[in-house]
């Protein structure tokens, strides 16, 4: 049974959780302040600035990305919690499918992403980065894109841990290079060989490329580095290969 | 008419098999008890039952669906209450409620009517907005009861209700469960290794090692053992040993202090053993058959000591 009414209790919730747990609110706020505000004011000194673009305006996309990948990967991390506490028995024995559930995962944590990257936002001007309707309209869209991705990769992944423990290695062996590997901090196209081809196959490169379309309109380095219908592409066929993916692995019983 | 039917079920994890063959029916509105000691294929079952679970051969149809190719019909006339809390501690009791109404796709009037209705009965109206957190083991297994009956399901499983609750707990959520089951009319099924917990049942079955042993009504089970047994304390209890052996041809135990006999139809036979012995009686104590004593029968070992806590 396909309901829209458990896709939306299970938004609400995550979305309750996420307003309850004060600790992970204020690291939410805080981390991509502290990566913008003492990373990207550290380097700006040193790195110079390219087509009128300085390194802290150059990183501010690449840090909505990032705040999209740990919100993203966070979020689903609640599977793998739900499983250990217990909570996920009371989903998989109600009479709504597989299917409605890894949708009301992937829809709280996409809109929690948005949320948090839309909100990031509000700090672009104090970085020189004009912000307007339109250009919040655009970076809504292609977050959402993004964060849809994610999500689907995070839920994969999620239904291969069996403990909390296992989420630890994550963090450190996928999240992180997929930050490192996204040309949020430095253009993709500068990497060596190797390192490049991963940042190829890497989602958040091809979402971040897309925020750079959207709020670093200009030429050279610290531009966009693909077509923009190649960013687009590349994040939908991630995101829709994920999406069935953890659906099918969501699906099967033992 | 039986609302669970099981039929030869086998089920193994890494070649070990849990349940071996099980059949049995419930009957509508019974109170129908799974007894065995840990990892005698209880949760097993019930995971097959509730549709968590595939067996590797035979059947097992609730409320007339199949459960191996109905899952999502099963899914909507059962209820659950599993051996650990599944509640969401972040959420408070209305909030945990309303999702699960959510989930079972009730109507928003309805779903806020049910949650009054069984808050009401489980005792917690007044909790009703605090987070779950703050709440005791007691009043997380009264929540998950009314979480498990507010869809008004026709079979309301629990698997080790009591776990973990302090005595006077457990007996308060005895209460609870019977009284909704009398309130909302549906069939139980429920597994224990709490002998004495499984006295409410109407029909028990006991499983050890992966097959039923038996199967009866608990009274039924305990008149399996033929007699209750006497203990007696006299001011002689040698000589007394050697007048109730002579007379009434029966084998009486030196057990400390005093002597223990058994026999069928107790409350009858004190009456015999006041005008039999010349002694003097200090103390009689009559003991009823129990379904403890039934298993140690059956299976010939304590509950308790028995098998290993692998679920």
């Amino acid at each position: 049974m396909f309901s829209y009414k458990a896709i939306y209790v299970i938004v609400l919730r995550e979305f309750k959780r996420f307003f309850r747990q004060r600790g992970r609110l204020v690291v939410t706020i805080l981390r991509p302040l502290l990566w913008l505000f003492i990373v990207g004011a550290g380097f700006t000194r040193i790195v110079q600035s390219s087509g009128g673009i300085d390194y802290i305006q150059f990183i501010l996309p690449g840090i909505v990305g990032m705040t999209i990948l740990f919100s993203s990967i966070f979020s689903t991390i609640s599977v793998v919690w739900d499983r250990e506490f217990g909570f996920m028995r009371e989903m998989l024995v109600s009479p709504v499918s597989r299917v409605t559930i890894v949708m009301g995962k992937l829809l709280s944590g996409t809109s929690l992403s948005v949320f948090q990257g839309t909100a990031l936002l509000a700090v672009a001007p104090a970085v020189g980065i004009r912000i307007d309707p339109e250009r919040i309209l655009y970076m809504m869209v292609f977050m959402t894109l993004v964060s849809f991705a994610i999500t689907a990769f995070g839920l994969l992944v999620a239904s291969f841990l069996t403990s909390l423990e296992g989420f630890n290695v994550i963090m450190n062996f996928i999240v992180l290079p997929m930050f490192f590997l996204s040309g949020a901090l430095y253009p993709v196209g500068s990497l060596p060989d190797p390192l490049r081809w991963i940042a190829y196959v890497n989602p958040l490169c091809y979402g971040v490329d897309s925020f750079k379309h959207v709020l670093l309109p200009v030429e050279g380095v610290f531009g966009a580095e693909f077509p923009l219908y190649v960013d687009i592409i590349m994040v939908s066929i991630f995101f829709v290969s994920m999406t069935a993916l953890s659906a099918f692995n969501f699906e099967r019983r033992k | 008419m039986a609302i669970i039917r099981v039929e030869n079920l086998v089920k193994s994890y890494n070649g070990k098999e849990a349940v071996r063959g099980v059949s049995f029916d419930v009957k509508e509105g019974e109170t129908f008890g799974f007894l065995g000691p840990n990892g005698a294929g209880k949760t097993t079952t019930i995971n097959i039952l509730c549709t968590l679970l595939m067996p590797d051969s035979g059947y097992a149809f609730v409320d007339g669906y199949d459960c191996i190719t109905q899952p999502h019909r099963v899914r909507s006339s059962i209820g659950l209450v599993f051996q650990e809390i599944t509640l969401d501690n972040e959420l408070t009791a209305y909030e945990n409620l309303k999702f699960h109404c959510y989930m079972y796709n009730m109507g928003k009037r309805v779903t806020e009517e049910r949650i009054d209705e069984m808050l009401e009965t489980v005792g917690l109206s007044d909790r009703r907005e605090d987070l779950v957190k703050t709440f005791s083991g007691g009043m997380k297994r009264r929540l998950e009861l009314a979480r498990g009956l507010i869809h008004r399901p026709k079979v309301l499983f629990l698997d080790e209700p009591t776990l973990g609750l302090d005595p006077q707990t457990r007996s308060s959520v005895w209460d609870f469960i019977m009284k909704l089951k009398e309130k909302e009319g549906n069939t139980v099924f429920m597994t224990t290794h709490y002998m004495e917990e499984a006295e409410v049942c109407d029909r028990i079955a006991i499983i050890d090692g992966g097959h039923i042993i038996a199967c009866a009504r608990p009274d039924d089970l305990k008149r399996t053992i033929r007699g209750d047994t006497i203990y007696v304390r006299t001011t002689d209890d040698d000589r007394a040993q050697k007048e109730i052996e002579e007379k009434f041809r029966i084998k009486v135990r030196k057990v400390e202090p005093g002597l223990a006999l058994l026999v069928e139809g107790g409350e009858k036979f004190i009456p015999r053993l006041f005008e039999a012995l010349s002694t003097g009686i200090v103390a009689v104590n009559l003991k009823k058959p129990t379904l403890e004593d039934v298993f140690i029968h059956l299976t010939g070992k304590h509950i308790r000591d028995t098998g290993n806590t692998g679920n």
